[in-house]
């Protein structure tokens, strides 16, 4: 599966100053070893010690919170837009 | 954007006695600069500072003899040493109420007073963080100011920006109440309407603030929020100078994303460590409405992780799902003895008629969230009735009609004769 990652700012050093990259994958699992790759360094960016999406990141496979879906497991369907973003915004 | 490119950009922005932005989670330090999460691990940037210490005699008699806003504290924010002579709301210094009625009400002996923040100048404590937002705004020489909101936000940005002579442009959900959504759009800027909720407004920003489209753009709740929720640390400072310069036993402080609770006890702790104030035990009480209670939820559950959910609950300023500092809610909770407790919409809007009745302060319905959970705190022996507490109401009933309109109105309509008042028994 070929989906469309939105990369954040703080992330574009890896991207070469990319906003969107392609990357394959049939889960997030999947996508973000793609992205690793591809663009090394930028796994341990998103993932933690343990493996897990670090608490202040948010991923979205298309409309969807993966956190609302199935975390690192979500599917990511042929052509799904990925947006990775920081978790620390918004409200006051 | 490498750190190192920063720095050499933006090094030479002052902002008062802020040195740096550091992150929470990892403790790495950047130069000042319009950035909010760490490059190292995503966590939030806060300002750091280097604070005036020494002498707090001579401190505590400047800041009394400062202007009676926010200002009077300029020597603790990151703002310019002359930002009063900035065209700026000016907010804050706005009432503590000693709610005597409210305390006989529900039963406490040791003190019972209300931070009464619908007294801003758009009527929600929003000025407070806005003013502080604006000021980094014109440093980072931002020419747009902008924000995600869930309607208080989005009024503060578009009067501020009006006074300060920038443009607006600010993001809600399509679905607010009226009151917010013509205060929002009033002050002649432009006012979207997301459809979707207040945590997809929040990514469309997190998206636009990374892209060409938001060039120039200070997102006051994205890329200033590190300086906006600086702002919130001013609610700390006057409640205690209020209070005659001491820390009261007890706060209760409503929570949508969690910032301002995490700000009002970094504020206190600062008072503490300028000496300021005397050092003693405080406890910070969350509030939240059961329709959007994952911070409740977390807690409760002894979880220091907080699970997102979907908000459905009358309190729609604080209807934030995902809320950005709730882990550190749940530690400021748990350090100083604290609880984070909700309570239903009915409650709520009972609460906001409770205010109301043995005060005379009309709350918004983020207000109702705090007296409603007051009042369950007491009941539920988590809060000791004996101690002086704060109660935090942040925001205008004006705001929030709707949540009252359907149970309040007029006790009767009768034609203008003497009998018909007689008759509908409210003689005497």
């Amino acid at each position: 599966m070929s989906v469309n990652v939105r990369i954040p700012t703080i992330l574009r050093t890896y991207t070469g100053g990319q906003a969107e990259v392609s990357a394959e994958g049939a889960t997030l699992a999947e996508v973000i070893e793609s992205l690793e790759k591809n663009h090394p360094g930028i796994a341990a960016r998103v993932l933690d010690d343990s493996g897990k999406l670090r608490r202040f990141v948010n991923v979205y496979v298309n409309d969807d919170d993966v956190r609302f879906e199935d975390g690192l497991q979500t599917a990511t369907p042929e052509g799904a837009g990925v947006s990775i973003i920081p978790a620390v915004a918004g409200g006051c | 954007m490498a750190v190192h490119t920063l720095a050499s950009t933006t090094g030479s922005v002052s902002l008062g006695p802020a040195t740096a932005l550091s992150c929470r989670e990892c403790g790495e330090r950047f130069d000042l600069a319009p950035i909010f999460a760490c490059q190292s691990c995503f966590g939030p940037l806060e300002a750091a500072y280097d604070l005036p210490t020494g002498d707090p005699e001579a401190l505590r008699a400047r800041i009394e003899a400062g202007p009676n806003n926010i200002w009077r504290y300029a020597p603790l924010l990151p703002v310019p040493e002359d930002v009063a002579t900035k065209p700026n709301l000016n907010p804050g210094f706005t009432k503590l109420v000693k709610a005597d009625n409210l305390a006989r009400e529900l039963g406490v002996t040791g003190g019972l007073h209300v931070k009464d923040d619908s007294g801003n100048p758009t009527h929600s404590f929003k000025d407070r963080v806005v003013a502080i937002a604006l000021e980094a705004a014109r440093a980072f020489g931002f020419t747009t100011l902008s924000c995600s909101s869930t309607g208080n936000l989005a009024g503060a940005v578009g009067a501020a920006a009006a006074r300060a002579g920038l443009r607006s442009c600010v993001f809600i959900p399509h679905d607010l109440e009226a009151g917010k959504v013509v205060m929002a759009a009033v002050y002649g800027g432009e006012l979207v309407g997301i459809e979707g909720t207040y945590d997809d407004v929040n990514r469309f920003c997190s998206e636009l603030i990374g892209d060409p489209l938001g060039e120039g753009w200070g997102f006051v709740n994205v890329n200033l929020r590190p300086y906006y929720a600086e702002g919130s640390k001013t609610l700390a400072y006057e409640i205690c100078e209020q209070l005659g310069w001491r820390l009261p036993d007890n706060l209760v402080i409503p929570i949508a994303s969690g910032s301002q609770l995490t700000k009002i006890d970094k504020g206190l702790k600062e008072l503490v460590g300028l000496g300021l104030v005397e050092d003693r035990p405080y406890k910070i009480f969350g509030a939240q409405a059961e329709g959007c209670s994952p911070v409740s939820r977390a807690f409760k559950d002894g979880h220091d992780v907080v699970r997102p959910v979907k908000p459905s609950t009358i309190a729609k300023s604080l209807a934030i799902g995902n809320p950005a500092d709730g882990p550190y809610v749940l530690d400021i909770c748990r350090r100083t003895g604290g609880a984070v407790e909700d309570v239903t919409d009915e409650q709520v809007v009972d609460a906001i008629k409770l205010l109301a009745r043995t005060e005379g302060i009309f709350a918004e319905t983020a207000g109702g969230v705090t007296v409603g959970v007051l009042r369950k705190l007491i009941e539920t022996g988590q809060l000791d009735p004996a101690a002086e507490t704060v109660v935090l109401n942040t925001g205008d009933g004006l705001k929030t009609l709707d949540a009252v309109a359907p149970t309040t109105g007029p006790t009767a309509t009768i034609r203008p004769s003497l009998d018909a008042f007689r008759q509908a028994g409210l003689a005497g």
